[in-house]
């Protein structure tokens, strides 16, 4: 029972770096789908290479980019800032496809329509398009926190205490084993399964079909 | 760019792809077990009775469920306790070979399923015996339609063979590392780590891209 109350104790840790960092892939994600639409193909290729560098490059690789490489020389970055700013990163370019796949699902009509209408750029994505887009895009938005949730179990690496930093060490520091790590998987496991009964529940209520 | 980091990089590169090349020995044995697992796992999940199915809808559900990390570090550090110790390479090969096998399990699944319903229709009108049909005529149009998506999977489970650095298997990011802690200089080698992923990584990504072009194309 003990090895099960350290790995609880550990979990809001996990939900703040996952938390923090879809929040910041969230903000970062919004800023590089409209550098991928302006009509500047120098902006559009920059932003398409940052997305496609994030997405290559395996998170782990990044995260120690961001610890060991940046973070130990002019700017000290604590471990839990290091996570945060990697995995923002990571969720930042996979947001930003997720948002670029939904504004390509908006019918070109509804852009015509606007011009018509005489719309600025503005009120044309704030008040037509993003509300049509994010239907789509909710649902992947959820599916990537599925993603990221787990993904924060490489944050151990660096020393943030995590669920699975704290069932390394509880089976190590016990001998316990295998138990901890069972239990660990239960938890992530645990925590998952809300969120894709959330995903099935939103893609099933914000099908476009369905609302017609 | 300074002429003595594309000097120290030309010094650091042998060692990197040594590293590389281990990586990508742990991609294709993990894929080649796990694609074979996978559809096992995706047969076995379309049974018709559901107390058939279920114990591999679980499976595929843990298996999906849990990180590849705790994956990894339970068969490396856990089993061990359970009375198997693996080394190294094979505990690393295991664990993204059942990684590998619950992702595309659902991937194939929804391969096979996406198989139109008169090409069934018509094997049984051939008179063709149900493991005949899915022999010859359901699995492979399915694994053509799951193609594209296995392949981006492929790319993915790349990427995380890095997460063997934690085990201390010799691989790309293990060899970064150590670079790195020998010569105190970790942002130019790890910079030159990643990319090396991303020289596999990209042109892999088009590929696939292209690929799904292809295919799509009569469709």
């Amino acid at each position: 029972m003990d090895h099960l109350v350290i790995i609880l104790e550990a979990v809001p840790t996990t939900l703040a770096v996952t938390g923090a960092s879809f929040a910041v892939g969230a903000l970062v994600g919004l800023v590089l789908v409209l550098l991928r639409r302006t009509p500047w193909l120098l902006v559009r290729g920059l932003a398409r290479l940052v997305v496609d560098v994030l997405r290559g490059i395996p998170p782990i690789v990044l995260l120690f980019i961001v610890f060991f490489g940046i973070g130990s020389g002019a700017i000290r970055l604590d471990p839990f800032q290091a996570a945060v700013i990697a995995l923002g990163l990571v969720s930042a370019a996979h947001l930003s496809e997720v948002y670029r796949g939904s504004l390509l699902a908006v019918h070109r009509g509804q852009f015509e329509a606007c011009q018509a209408l005489g719309l600025g750029r503005r009120t044309t994505y704030a008040r037509v398009i993003a509300p049509q887009a994010a239907r789509v895009a909710v649902p992947g938005m959820v599916t990537w926190a599925i993603s990221l949730l787990k993904d924060s179990a490489l944050v151990s690496t660096i020393g943030v205490a995590e669920i699975m930093l704290v069932a390394g060490q509880d089976a190590r520091s016990t001998g316990a084993g295998l138990l901890p790590f069972v239990l660990a998987s239960a938890v992530y496991i645990a925590l998952g399964t809300p969120l894709a009964l959330l995903s099935r529940y939103l893609e099933d209520r914000l099908s476009i079909e369905r609302s017609r | 760019m300074s002429t003595s980091l594309l000097n120290d990089w030309a010094d650091w590169a042998p060692r990197l792809l040594d590293g590389l090349g281990l990586s990508l020995k742990v991609t294709g044995l993990s894929l080649a077990i796990g694609l074979t697992l996978g559809l096992v796992l995706a047969l076995w999940s379309s049974a018709k009775r559901l107390p058939v199915r279920l114990p591999a809808i679980v499976l595929v559900e843990v298996g999906r469920g849990m990180p590849a990390l705790v994956m990894l570090q339970l068969i490396y550090f856990g089993l061990p306790d359970a009375g198997l110790t693996l080394e190294t390479f094979p505990a690393v090969v295991v664990a993204l070979s059942l990684t590998t096998a619950a992702y595309t399990s659902e991937i194939i699944r929804a391969g096979l399923r996406a198989v139109p319903s008169g090409q069934l229709e018509a094997a049984s009108a051939l008179g063709m015996s149900g493991g005949d049909t899915q022999r010859f005529v359901v699995i492979p149009q399915g694994l053509r339609i799951a193609l594209p998506t296995l392949m981006g999977f492929a790319i993915l489970i790349f990427q995380i063979s890095a997460l063997a650095y934690s085990v201390g298997l010799p691989e790309l990011l293990s060899q970064a590392y150590s670079v790195g802690a020998a010569t105190y200089r970790y942002l130019d080698v790890l910079v030159l780590a990643g990319l090396f992923y991303l020289a596999v990584t990209i042109p892999a990504s088009w590929l696939v891209a292209r690929l799904e072009r292809r295919l799509n194309r009569h469709l």
